[in-house]
């Protein structure tokens, strides 16, 4: 297989965005991510987008997006896991490259998603569950991460503060980012007499329903060369599946799916996670960040809570988690948080990371761990400073 | 969302009755109902009427319901363990939501659950009482 390199980033604005269609959000990104890389065309795309469908009743998005970037007659693929459509749509691209079928290929994701009502945005994103065993009897997704948190609660002692400083963490971080939705901090006892959504989740606990874009530009190490513009190399691509219900898991305390992804994309990049030096990762509730970096080994089971209050994993850290503000504070477009998580971590190594939170640690090595549904899915990407 | 009732009424056997899947190799049971053991690949089965007691593994609240139930907020939601050891999801009836725990014991009752989409249709399946005798 060729290395495969991240060469130019874009993202469109991110937030309630009701000035801009679900076309153009893509439209933003893309051109964005088109004018920093420095190519004159594409030779295939891939678009992540968890349900254009159900969100703004359209699909057929190949079509569509490369249309309206004035590029129809490319090859264009739709890509859908859920919440880790973004991701996966990353790795198709990087699929593509590495083979030699194609040699710059864009990796995009989008969602437009407060064009409906808040109940059909739900319904929406419940999809992403079992319909018949899980949705049918009254789940939600803050429901069934909040189930992971009571028994992640019962088995390790996990506390109320250690998920609020996951949310204040998130929040500090987010402030240094214009695109961010809620580009705010948020104070303990904000996030702890939040409205309650479901026990123990409170609305700061949880990632919000966001429009939103993001692409990348994917090419050769050649190519890359030429080019002339920053870029980094993807070493290391990893993605898994678990079962969709939440009750038929052995331990819901862990999800297995990134285990598996990281395991996967760490193997492949020669490397383990020693060799990492920051990650993004799919804190679409902060239980879920909490758990995701147990799951993949970062910390062992019912440890990670401890760590992240003491700091370990914050912007001045030892392991600095969600550098861009995550998905709780730069919002959650779920086709488009896989790609943006990329985004950042291309950011970071190129040094180009704005508003005060880039790392000043120098790092080498960047992570990226998106999540579809309640762990069904899971795709993770390994990637190095050129 | 129009559905027509095929939609319900294919699920009735599980729904209604508790059907399950028990496998011969590794003599575990799932529910609803598959054609392979996720562990063995073992296609070889019977049918199995599920127990009606259990515990519950973990639990919510949900306060804010999805539409189907925002007159019947907050309400308790369960993965339940029966004494069997297949495990299910559902929702927790004739308790105060504030005394819902884990390890709680329950019984498996036959509930109205929702009523589906734009076409009206009254779903039932299993809710969670707290066992009481």
């Amino acid at each position: 297989m060729r290395t495969v390199c991240v060469v130019g980033a874009g993202m469109s604005t991110w937030g309630e965005v009701w000035r801009k269609s679900f076309r153009q959000l893509f439209v933003d990104a893309a051109l964005e991510a088109i004018e920093k890389s420095g190519v004159d065309h594409l030779d295939s795309l891939y678009i992540g987008c968890m349900s254009g469908g159900l969100f703004v009743h359209q699909e057929h998005l190949g079509s569509l997006m490369a249309d309206y970037l004035g590029m129809a007659g490319i090859p264009a693929t739709r890509v859908e896991s859920a919440c880790a459509s973004g991701g996966l749509a990353v790795r198709s691209a990087y699929i593509e490259v590495a083979s030699g079928m194609s040699d710059i290929v864009m990796a995009s994701g989008v969602e437009k998603m407060t064009d409906c009502h808040g109940d059909d945005a739900s319904a929406a994103l419940a999809t992403a569950a079992d319909q018949e065993y899980e949705v049918f009897h009254g789940a939600t997704f803050p429901g069934l991460y909040a189930m992971m948190a009571h028994a992640h609660m019962a088995k390790y002692g996990t506390t109320r503060q250690m998920l609020t400083a996951i949310s204040v963490k998130n929040h500090f971080n987010g402030s240094m980012n214009p695109v961010a939705q809620y580009p705010f901090k948020v104070k303990p006892e904000t996030v702890e007499s939040s409205v309650m959504i479901a026990d123990p989740l409170r609305i700061l606990d949880c990632s919000p329903i966001t429009d939103g874009a993001a692409a990348v530009i994917l090419t050769t190490e050649e190519i890359a060369k030429k080019l002339g513009k920053p870029y980094i190399k993807i070493i290391g691509s990893g993605a898994a599946t678990d079962t969709i219900q939440l009750a038929q898991r052995a331990d819901m305390t862990t999800i297995k799916a990134a285990t598996l992804a990281a395991d996967r994309a760490l193997r492949m990049a020669g490397k383990t996670l020693k060799d990492v030096n920051f990650a993004e990762v799919h804190d679409c509730f902060t239980i879920a960040e909490l758990v995701i970096l147990e799951s993949i080994g970062l910390y062992a089971p019912g440890k990670a809570g401890a760590a992240i209050l003491a700091g370990e994993t914050a912007l001045d850290g030892k392991f600095p988690i969600n550098t861009s503000g995550g998905l709780k504070s730069k919002g959650h477009p779920v086709g488009a948080t896989g790609v943006a998580q990329v985004v950042e971590v291309y950011k970071q190594l190129t040094g180009q990371a704005e508003g005060g939170r880039q790392l000043k640690s120098r790092p080498k090595i960047g992570m990226t761990q998106n999540m579809g549904g309640s762990g069904g899915s899971s795709v993770v990407h390994i990637m190095e400073v050129a | 969302m129009s559905q027509f009732s095929s939609r319900s009424w294919r699920e009735y056997p599980q729904r209604y009755r508790g059907e399950a899947s028990k496998f011969t190799k590794s003599g575990k049971t799932y529910y609803p109902p598959r054609t392979i053991d996720p562990e063995t690949g073992d296609k070889e089965q019977t049918l199995v009427k599920l127990p009606d007691t259990g515990k519950v593994l973990t639990y919510t609240v949900i306060r804010v319901a999805p539409y189907q139930w925002g007159d019947n907020a907050p309400y308790g939601l369960a993965i339940v363990e029966l004494t069997d050891g297949t495990r299910l999801m559902g929702q927790m009836a004739d308790v105060n939501v504030d005394e819902i725990k884990i390890g709680m014991e329950v019984r498996v009752e036959f509930r109205r659950i929702q009523t589906e989409g734009h076409s009206g249709i009254i779903s039932y399946g299993h809710k969670f009482t707290p066992k009481w005798w």
